[in-house]
């Protein structure tokens, strides 16, 4: 009987041996760094929205204050996106002919809302409150990064559940006193960071013991 | 070639031989590898793989359904969250229970009687493994998350609750359905090698050529894959026990009536063995019908497995009248409420004496002699405890749920059409697989059979199979 196989199938089989192994190792790899791809978590990804809104000339430009725009960061779980109105203070007076602003002026007309494109979209079973972080004094650069530095703007962090818990877990590397929240400017030394964090933790009563529980989140 | 027919020494029954007299090494090879290599037209074939089939698209059709809307479809409620899908879970695994004692344990106590029905217990025990594992998974919910019940890196800084059996679970079958795979499959390189010298198709020859691994029968191979086997069995035999034991910690861990028992563990393995032994029956009788294996499967194979079945009846029984004793002796009212009254009496008594009467009666006929070797009787008793234990795990979960501590959550508990839809779909899945396994893989290993002529030809009486290291060349089967 003539042989089935040529004989360089022998080499061919241990061969697969290792190509399994590697193939095996490879994938579980590569989906891991996909995980904390940009790809799967979207960060410095600048999403097109109907503006090109450059929140470094509205921010460090002008001198805006967050709570500007987004009034509702300290007593509600959403921050708040301005209404066109929001826009219109100043634009129904500056740059009414600039073309960039036309779907700003279309949608006072038209009293559709502009269709912002979301930058930072939590899913639905992660229960977020801008307000406690907030009033616990977590400033606004701790989440969102750089924002005037932004000319379009972008995601700063993963915000996966473990980006999440490192904070949780250890709150006083990134509390500030109540004044410095909306300062986008502030650096302090990690030194200073930690001995201030410290004191925040225990004069704004932030549960840390607690602040891993699962329902703290998924409610 | 005349070869000699050995006399088999004097049973008290002439029937209870492992291998019908007049086999020879070439009989074996052919009888056994005719069914996958010859595959004679069959129509009963046919008709239990169109019935399987139809089966596995409502299967199908279930789970779509599922998929789209959520575990809501089915039965389950509060207070009974576990219902067709547990129950189906342990059943499944239990069945599988039966082809791990038969290829570990009977084999390291060297039972000359377990050769001709380890290959197809084994396929068995995988086939049910698959259809096991599927309730879970689809309990979750989200099954195409199911990964997260593993410990891998992920961005969610989580590891899995090790303090729950649940995840117990994911080990102990995971590992079972690995062990079982592997073992089942080094059991074959040999037979695959004698298809793949026997197979005159040449797609044929180069799958079977491609499993067996270059197995040549070198004495040298022979060595170690006699060694390797062994050693899986040792692997294996522990696993009959502990899977099943780690499946009733589901119900143990838990503070319920009926459920946090420490009889459990034991229990739940006699009831694994039980069920287990009962499929393979129900399966042998029509697979040595139809192909002509009654020389291989021997009546003493069939009276063999149905005494297994009565003592772990017995042991099912013993269970029973624990649970019922304990209850009342606890003194605990909840206790004595679920054993003493809910069960016997209570909305779903129908279903608690249907399981006595299929476990603890049924098996009693097989006391007689008549009933072992009566193909037709030993089937009926074999389904019936094959009903009787999936009522067991009904009764278990749905009554100790159903009627918790707080009497305003009690409630009532039926599948829905999609509850049994996806039940009977898993049994189609597996007559599905089994039947196909029986064409394509020997479903009785030729190697041992030949083993098992060379024993009771050269060393008067089949005693001492796998002992050592002897066996007939791959290729006998040609010459």
């Amino acid at each position: 009987m003539p042989q089935i196989f040529h004989p360089s199938a022998n080499t061919l089989s241990r061969l697969s041996i290792l190509v399994a192994l590697v193939a095996a190792a490879g994938s579980v790899t590569i989906f891991y760094l996909i995980m904390r791809s940009p790809y799967q978590t979207q960060v410095k990804v600048i999403p097109t929205q109907p503006i090109p809104f450059p929140h470094e000339h509205h921010v460090r430009g002008l001198g805006l204050d967050c709570r500007y725009c987004h009034t509702s960061v300290e007593e509600s779980s959403f921050a708040g996106l301005p209404p066109t109105h929001t826009c219109m203070t100043c634009h129904s007076q500056i740059w009414t002919k600039a073309p960039m602003l036309e779907p700003v002026r279309q949608s006072l007309a038209s009293k559709k809302p502009i269709h912002w494109q979301r930058v930072h979209n939590l899913p639905d079973f992660v229960y977020f409150n801008h307000s406690i972080h907030v009033q616990k004094g977590v400033g606004c650069a701790s989440c969102h990064g750089p924002v005037q530095k932004m000319s379009l703007t972008w995601k700063d962090q993963p915000m996966n559940m473990e980006w999440c818990l490192t904070c949780h877990q250890k709150p006083e590397a990134h509390l500030r006193e109540k004044r410095d929240v909306f300062n986008m400017e502030y650096s302090p030394s990690e030194e200073e960071q930690l001995s201030l964090g410290k004191d925040l933790v225990r004069r704004n009563n932030v549960p840390v013991d607690r602040m891993s529980n699962c329902s703290v989140c998924h409610r | 070639m005349a070869e000699p027919v050995y006399e088999m020494p004097a049973f008290r029954d002439e029937t209870l031989k492992v291998l019908a007299p007049g086999h020879t090494y070439k009989t074996v090879t052919d009888d056994i590898s005719g069914v996958v290599l010859r595959r004679p037209y069959d129509r009963r074939w046919f008709v239990i793989m169109a019935i399987a089939f139809s089966l596995v698209s409502v299967l199908h059709l279930a789970i779509a359904y599922l998929l789209l809307r959520g575990v809501g479809v089915w039965g389950i409620n509060v207070p009974v969250m576990w219902g067709f899908a547990i129950v189906n879970f342990v059943w499944w695994i239990g069945i599988g229970h039966a082809g791990t004692l038969i290829s570990a344990i009977l084999l390291l106590l060297k039972q000359d009687w377990r050769t001709s029905i380890n290959r197809f217990a084994e396929a068995m025990t995988l086939f049910a493994v698959a259809c096991a594992g599927m309730f879970p998974l689809l309990h979750l919910g989200r099954p195409w998350v199911f990964y997260w019940l593993m410990p891998y890196p992920n961005t969610m800084d989580l590891w899995p609750q090790w303090r729950s059996p649940l995840i117990w679970d994911v080990f102990a079958v995971s590992t079972y359905g690995t062990v079982s795979l592997i073992f089942w499959y080094v059991g074959l390189i040999p037979d695959l090698a004698t298809l793949r010298d026997k197979a005159k198709n040449s797609i044929a020859r180069t799958i079977y050529g491609a499993m067996a691994m270059g197995w040549t029968g070198a004495s040298r191979h022979w060595h170690r894959y006699k060694m390797a086997y062994l050693l899986l069995g040792g692997l294996a035999t522990p696993l009959v026990v502990s899977v099943h034991s780690v499946v009733s910690f589901d119900f143990t861990i838990a503070v319920l009536p009926g459920w946090h028992s420490t009889i459990f563990p034991p229990y739940f393995v006699a009831g694994a063995i039980f069920s287990g032994f009962a499929m393979v029956i129900s399966i042998a009788i029509p697979l040595r019908e139809w192909y002509g294996l009654k020389g291989f499967i021997t009546m003493r194979h069939m009276d063999n497995m149905a005494k297994i079945t009565l003592a772990t009846g017995m042991l099912v029984g013993y269970g029973y009248m624990m649970e019922a004793f304990m209850g009342w002796y606890s003194g605990n009212p909840n206790e004595m409420f679920t054993q003493l009254y809910n069960r016997p009496f209570g909305p779903y008594a129908h279903t608690y004496w249907m399981m006595l009467g299929c476990n603890v009666l049924a098996p009693q006929f097989l006391w007689f002699r008549y009933f072992r070797q009566n193909m037709f009787w030993l089937f009926i008793i074999s389904i019936l405890v094959n009903v009787g234990m999936w009522l067991e795990r009904y009764v278990i979960i749905i009554t100790s749920l159903h009627r918790d501590f707080l009497p305003s959550s009690w409630s009532m508990y039926h599948g829905t059409i999609w509850d049994y839809m996806t039940y009977y779909g898993t049994i189609g899945f597996f007559l599905f697989l089994f039947f196909l396994f029986v064409r394509v893989l020997p479903a009785i290993s030729i190697t041992e059979m030949r083993e098992l002529v060379h024993e009771t030809q050269h060393h008067g009486g089949g005693h001492h199979v796998g002992a050592h290291g002897t066996a007939a060349p791959t290729s006998e089967g040609g010459a």
